[in-house]
């Protein structure tokens, strides 16, 4: 048999969806609604602040995970949508684009967090 | 010889709610990634300094911005139900000849996200 890429994408598309699932609704709620809307007490958002909790490198490891993963559970479930859709006949095009996205913005992260 | 293939039109999934709500989970992702993306740039524009960091905070409170915020969040949590409500069947646990009923599987997540959801919101809070 042929030897096949997919599990790699399944495991990182998998890996995701784990992260998205427990900690990607909080942070939503944290920095897109809580914050501009007042909800919480105190500015949590502060920028010395948030400069601190950046310099720790468990909080950069954190905040790079939290950014991978999802992109790439984003790229397969984003793949397989567009060939749902219809685009079967661009199906390699389509992984390499959505794939190469997520690996595009993988390394956009590590660039940003410890460049 | 070419084998037929019947067409299917791209708005399928627009015909019945099953198929719908199929969609709609698969889309749950692009909100997350968009989310993300935001995320990163609000790291990005840290990084630049405090005035770079100010305005990007400042675009948050503007009502598109929430918005925005508001239909992600929907999208997250529906991402999440269905994530954790899949999980009995990716795994189970038998005890002797039993199988452990889903949501034996299903409520500790329900717990662990909880427990996890304060610790970052006290941990941004606190921290």
């Amino acid at each position: 048999m042929a030897k096949s890429n997919e599990p790699i994408w399944w495991s990182l598309f998998s890996a995701g969806g784990v992260v998205a699932a427990f900690l990607v609704p909080v942070h939503i709620f944290l920095t897109g609604i809580a914050w501009p809307l007042g909800l919480l007490p105190g500015d949590f958002l502060e920028y010395s602040k948030m400069r601190m909790l950046l310099s720790h490198p468990a909080v950069r490891l954190y905040c790079f995970i939290l950014i991978s993963l999802p992109l790439f559970h984003w790229a397969h479930r984003f793949r397989f949508t567009l060939i749902d859709l219809g685009v079967k006949h661009l199906h390699t095009l389509v992984a390499v684009l959505c794939y190469g996205a997520a690996i595009a913005g993988t390394i956009a992260a590590a660039v940003i967090l410890w460049g | 010889m070419k084998p037929y293939v019947r067409p299917m039109p791209a708005t399928w999934w627009l015909r019945r709610g099953p198929y719908f709500r199929f969609m709609m989970r698969e889309f749950t992702s692009v909100f997350v990634a968009a989310y993300l993306v935001l995320f990163l740039v609000m790291i990005h524009r840290l990084y630049q300094g405090q005035a770079a960091y100010e305005s990007f905070l400042e675009s948050l409170k503007s009502p598109l911005a929430i918005l925005f915020h508001v239909v992600a969040l929907a999208f997250a949590l529906f991402h999440t139900i269905t994530w954790f409500n899949l999980t009995p069947k990716a795994l189970t646990f038998r005890i002797g000849e039993e199988r452990l009923p889903p949501v034996a599987i299903i409520a500790p997540n329900y717990l662990a996200w909880i427990v996890i959801s304060a610790m970052i919101g006290w941990f941004v809070l606190k921290g």
